[in-house]
């Protein structure tokens, strides 16, 4: 059946109602709010609602180059803007409080054009007068199935991490998958009190394959009665402790051991609740909780693979409040689906899973807005990310606690596509470590970023010196992200697999909630400055070099202007103190060759041959590397008749060159270099935004007119530079085209995994086994 | 098994202990001898079956009496020199009940029944002339087969159950009995057959031929249906309560079919013949959980009194139904607003816990119970593509309730596609099968 308990367990509703919301961090941006969509289960409330966030956004614009300028004037000027973006709002709580809950949004809803509320769940005509008393809205009411598949669709389709299989002897319990780009078709069985099992084919096209009335309501209904335990979390409490095998008849009691010509082992259970057919015995409440508790999840993993056998579906996704982020029927139903499909199929399950059918009211109350056109992304600032589900957590205190959860989405400018030039779309990873399985990894990064907290804070303030509460904010931000880090502590699966890409986005998202849009602005203005300064003159020392010299030259300028990294650490301490470092003290640090992984001399063989026809090149950082390091490689990449496509940021990250900026620059160089200059006037040189505001980079999200150009332009090379695009991530990224990863090991301790020593050379140069022996 | 016939029916004591003194190889050697002789009388119930489906039955020595003709004659003469001695048990041990069929031979001629040992005889009249043993053990005089013409020999066939917790006071019987003296062994089956394996040989001196279940099962019910016609069974129209009503089903060329045996526990079978079979899955969901949650939550003792309840039970008031979520059907997805959306999920409901009754309660265990077998059959079947599925196991003694919901469910969910069987002697085909392999020639 589809999902929710209606009706149950009343007398609560009459308690906790005195609670003051804290509007801060609740309800957030309802001034703005629209679009309202319920979904109200047993025991939870789900509300979504649209609204438009009002962000300072750091614009950075050409100062008008006809009025002849004077020595020492920055290059663009930086002003600080008002955009809005729009967000997702979704916040859970229990039923409890929907009365308070309702009280507040009616009064902090202003001028609201909203006239209706999508509500679904099988609640929601229970709530139906209350809410239209309350909010003068009117009740539209969507069907639980549809609403459940579209919300699904949606969190898989937007949120990397989404999906996770649970293993509760494992270090971590989650195994987060990645999203494969494709997730139709798949299986969705949503244990309510009932069991639904969907076939979903695609947006539009799903079908209830089947069902089962043995579900959640089952091992509520019956386990009230056989254990006089009314909530459904004591009864997992109870089941949690018990022993199955008083009151289940297992193999070895009726064959004294194995069954072995069937394989079947002797501690199997042959019959549910067989050993109860006696009235001269008593059985304790959990033991007979447990059993229970067995006999429902191995049914419905018994009926689920059967249907994903008879569909010839692998990916299945188990929902509904019977799992509900409880660690032992995730547990009861993951051994299940093992046992019976010998691990050919595995159960996953979803983050978001008590969201889908709000999402889902949600969208089909937006379809005129068509949101499944934009792609959206998980505000890790406003969402709480998944409860810890330890089991010592006692699910009474957890159940009773009046915690909000939250998801925000951020929709994003830009649509969000795969690069197609991923050798394996479906298996592409971008992090390359997983902290949440690394425990000492995630120990060093965790303090590492707690460390750097205070330099961030102080960058922050600088980049808006004139704005009196800044100090306010930045240390709001400090707060909230040093809290991040704290709950990552914790739990580390709070927002899917910990990377050192999520720390990042994490600490983005967090600068951003408090208007800090572009801390580096100042620094990455001034620096850009300094290099274009210098251009002309690198420029020439290159050309006076012989082809081989200036090509390792090339090579050099390239990793040297790849130290000058703010998010680096040992390199802030050297530029906050030092000035004056510069390019040829950077080269100085450099490690000297062989490098720690050195494909130099095959680089060079290959830049013998034939050109490449075009060359997609995500670039790093602003200031000496853009324009020292990548642009005269860029501009021997031109010459040597190879078109060049430069992938920057679309919003600003650290001291990451802006799609804005490299725009600007760009224009500057051709003004000093006519190779330059031809090649942007013929479009020989593109410039392009990844669609990303990160350091790091997910190839799997990347911007739709990437992806065209890189395809039109058949591009046959990709070069990633830097840290947090060619180490941290996509160092084992396998594409379908030759491939030059290179960077500067700016961190002792990743040098010192990766065996080497502080400023170690990375330069991969990697050719796909398809076209090897061409060249 | 405390049997209580044994002292006050046979009076018997005196005579057993002079029968100790003759050993199991004479009497073998005596029974053998003794000429076969036909008893009229058991000729009628078996004369219109053909000899076809004694083949499909599966044992090349078992013939069906069909007149005294010579050929009939001289092949039992034949088959007598691979006879086991007398007595013929074959005997099933499940998780919750032991199921032993015995044959009775009826052609037994004078001069045989002087022959006949004390022991041998004892044993006979002990179970042919009661139908209770002890506090639990029962024949179901109702499945009796008389007349069958069984390796040579003419008798009845009986079938006894007694409960499989009682093991000890039968194990005590067949030592007061002195089967020993008679057999050294004993064909059986069940996973009993495997844990009882020691006890039988300490306490009864017997050695278990320790067969396998599912072997047994699809040769039991093969041959039973061979031997007769009537023996499968379905419900015509049964999405109507008022005109659904039992009809043979002859299984004349049964393959492929599902065999679902629910017993304690349930086991799924997909036959292709006699010898190519499979489990294709199982379920712990069974006639043992029904019984145990009736017990827990009715306080019944007995599976009788469990089925007695619910059939004076109401399952809607503990299932919450689709139109209790929906008001009607759930149109969307065709589902109708009958169908039980969530087994007990009413009794979520603290005021509903409180009005049901334990008769509620016991049908909606049964409803609950049968209608999961029934979908994971119907399960198997697709994924399978078999359209016939034969039902068996005690679970289905004297449950009509649940075989026409199984019926109803098979036909309603597949719309026609899938129809169920039902055998008479639901529970007794693996212990047949057990007496099947005694009787096979070495």
């Amino acid at each position: 059946m589809a999902g929710h308990v209606g009706g149950t367990e009343g007398g609560r509703n009459s308690m906790d109602k005195s609670i003051t919301l804290p509007p801060d961090e609740i309800f957030r941006n309802l001034e703005n709010a629209k679009r309202f969509a319920i979904d109200i289960g047993g025991s939870l409330t789900k509300l979504a609602y649209y609204s438009t966030v009002q962000h300072k956004v750091a614009k950075v614009k050409s100062f008008d180059h006809s009025v002849k300028e004077a020595e020492g004037d920055p290059v663009y000027e930086i002003s600080v803007q008002e955009e809005i973006t729009a967000r997702l709002h979704f916040i859970k709580f229990e039923n409890a409080y929907i009365e308070t809950c309702l009280d507040f949004i009616k009064d902090h809803l202003v001028n609201t054009e909203t006239k209706v509320i999508k509500a679904t769940g099988g609640g929601a005509h229970k709530f139906k007068d209350l809410i239209e008393k309350k909010l003068k809205l009117k009740v539209d009411k969507e069907d639980e199935m549809t609403c459940l598949i579209k919300g699904c669709n949606f969190v898989l389709r937007n949120i990397p991490h989404e999906a996770f299989v649970y293993a509760k002897h494992a270090d971590p319990e989650f195994r987060f998958q990645n999203t494969h780009p494709d997730i139709f078709p798949y299986l969705l069985i949503n244990i309510g009190s009932g069991v639904s099992i969907v076939k979903v084919e695609s947006e539009d096209k799903f079908e209830r394959v089947g069902g089962s009335s043995i579900g959640g309501g089952t091992f509520w209904g019956l386990g009230a009665l056989l254990t006089k335990t009314k909530r459904f979390d004591e009864l997992l409490q109870l089941a949690s402790r018990g022993q199955h095998s008083n009151v289940d008849m297992l193999v070895k009691d009726i064959y004294g051991g194995a069954y072995e010509s069937l394989g079947l082992t002797g501690d199997l259970i042959a019959s549910s609740f067989g050993k109860s057919a006696t009235t001269d015995k008593q059985f304790s409440k959990e033991d007979m909780a447990k059993s229970l508790l067995h006999m429902i999840s191995n049914d419905i993993g018994q009926l689920a693979c059967l249907y994903a056998r008879l569909h010839n579906l692998s990916t299945v996704y188990f929902g509904g409040f019977f799992i509900r982020g409880h660690p032992v029927t995730m547990h009861t139903i993951t051994y299940s689906i093992n046992f019976f499909t010998k691990g050919e199929v595995q159960a996953l399950f979803l983050r978001h899973e008590g969201y889908l059918g709000t999402i889902g009211a949600f969208l089909k109350g937006a379809e005129e807005d068509n949101p499944n056109q934009y792609s959206w992304g998980e505000n890790y600032a406003g969402s709480s990310g998944l409860m810890s589900v330890s089991p010592d957590i006692n699910p009474m205190q957890r159940a009773r606690s009046g915690t909000f959860d939250m998801l925000e989405m951020d929709r994003l400018e830009r649509q969000l596509v795969n690069l197609p030039l991923l050798q394996d779309p479906s298996s592409y990873i971008p992090d390359t470590v997983d902290l949440t399985e690394d425990s000492h990894a995630r120990e060093y990064w965790l303090s590492c970023f707690e460390e750097a907290l205070d330099g961030v804070v102080k960058r922050a303030l600088a980049s808006q010196p004139d704005i009196l509460e800044a100090a306010e904010r930045a240390e709001k931000f400090r707060q909230k992200y040093r809290h991040k880090l704290q709950t990552l502590r914790q739990q580390p699966f709070a927002y899917g697999s910990l990377t050192v890409r999520s720390l990042l986005d994490t600490r983005e998202h967090c600068l951003n909630e408090f208007n800090f849009p572009d801390p580096y602005s100042k620094i990455k203005q001034r620096e850009n400055d300094m290099a274009l300064k210098y251009y002309q003159k690198v420029v020439r020392a290159l050309e006076d070099l012989s082809w081989e010299q200036r090509q390792f030259a090339l090579v050099r300028g390239l990793l040297a202007g790849n130290v000058f990294d703010w998010g680096a650490k040992a390199v802030s301490d050297v530029l906050e103190t030092d000035p004056g470092f510069g390019f040829e003290q950077a080269k100085q640090q450099l490690q000297e060759r062989p490098w720690l992984v050195d494909a130099y001399n095959q680089w060079i063989e290959r830049l013998k041959g034939e050109p490449h026809k075009c060359a997609l090149f995500f670039v790093d950082n602003s200031g000496i590397d853009i324009i020292l390091g990548v642009f005269p490689f860029v501009r021997e990449l031109l010459i040597r008749g190879t078109q060049v496509v430069l992938a920057s940021n679309s919003l600003p990250a650290l001291n990451d060159v802006t799609n804005n900026e490299l725009h600007i620059l760009t224009e500057r160089i051709a003004g000093m270099d006519p190779v330059i200059q031809a090649a942007v006037k013929d479009d020989r040189l593109t410039l392009v935004q990844s669609g990303s505001s990160s350091p790091c980079l997910d190839l799997s999200r990347l911007d739709k007119v990437l992806a065209t150009v890189v395809r039109e332009r058949r591009t046959d090379l990709v070069i990633i530079e830097g840290m947090g695009r060619a180490i941290h991530t996509n160092y084992y990224a396998a594409l379908s085209c030759e491939s030059l990863k290179l960077a500067v090991i700016k961190n002792s301790w990743l040098a010192d995994r990766l065996g080497g020593k502080i400023f170690s050379v990375v330069f991969k140069f990697e050719v796909p086994p398809k076209t090897q022996g061409l060249h | 098994m405390e049997l209580n016939g044994h002292q006050t029916e046979d009076g018997t004591s005196g005579e057993t202990e002079n029968d100790e003194a003759i050993g199991p190889k004479q009497t073998h050697q005596q029974q053998q001898q003794r000429p076969w002789k036909e008893t009229p009388s058991s000729v009628s119930f078996l004369a219109t079956s053909n000899m076809e489906g004694a083949s499909a039955g599966g044992s090349a020595s078992i013939s069906r009496k069909t007149s005294s003709s010579s050929t009939v004659r001289q092949r039992t003469e034949s088959l007598k020199k691979n006879r086991p001695p007398f007595p013929w048990f074959g005997m099933d041990i499940g998780g919750a009940l032991v199921k032993l069929v015995y044959f009775e031979p009826t052609d037994v001629t004078a001069e045989e029944e002087q022959e006949e040992v004390e022991n041998l005889r004892s044993i006979r009249h002990y179970l042919t002339s009661h139908t209770a043993y002890g506090t639990a053990g029962i024949r179901d005089v109702y499945l009796e087969l008389p007349g069958l013409s069984l390796c040579g020999r003419t008798g009845s066939l009986h079938f006894i159950r007694f409960p499989t917790h009682d093991m000890a006071g039968f194990l005590q019987m067949v030592r007061d009995k002195h089967f020993s003296s008679l057999h050294t062994t004993l064909c059986a089956t069940g996973g009993g057959a495997f844990k009882f394996e020691q006890d039988f040989l300490m306490m009864a001196d017997l050695e278990l031929h320790k067969l396998d279940e599912l072997e047994c099962l699809i040769r039991g019910v093969l041959y039973i249906d061979s031997v007769l016609p009537s023996e499968c069974y379905y419900f015509e129209n049964p999405t109507e309560l008022e005109r659904c009503e039992e009809k043979a089903f002859p299984l004349e060329n049964p393959y492929p079919l599902l065999l679902v045996n629910i017993g304690s526990g349930v086991s799924i079978l997909a036959v292709y013949s006699k010898d190519d079979y499979r489990r294709v899955t199982g379920t712990s969901l069974g006639g043992g959980t029904f019984l145990g949650m009736c017990c827990l939550l009715t306080g019944c003792s007995t599976f009788e009194e469990a089925l007695e309840m619910a059939s004076r039970g109401e399952s809607t008031h503990v299932d919450k139904l689709v139109r209790d979520i929906y008001g009607g059907d759930y149109e969307r997805f065709g589902l109708p607003g009958w169908a039980v959306a969530s087994s007990f999920g009413n009794m979520m409901c603290k005021d509903k816990r409180e009005s049901v009754s334990k008769e509620d309660l016991a049908r909606a265990t049964l409803v609950t119970i049968t209608n999961n077998i029934g979908s994971i059959t119907r399960m198997c079947a697709l994924n399978e593509n078999i359209e016939r599925v034969v039902f068996v196991g005690n679970f289905l003694r004297v449950n009509t309730l649940s075989m026409k919901l199984l019926a109803y469910a098979m036909d309603y969910w597949s719309k026609g596609q899938l129809k169920a069987l039902f055998l008479r002697h639901e529970g007794y085909f693996g212990a047949v099968g057990a007496l099947l392999e005694l009787l096979k020639p070495s």
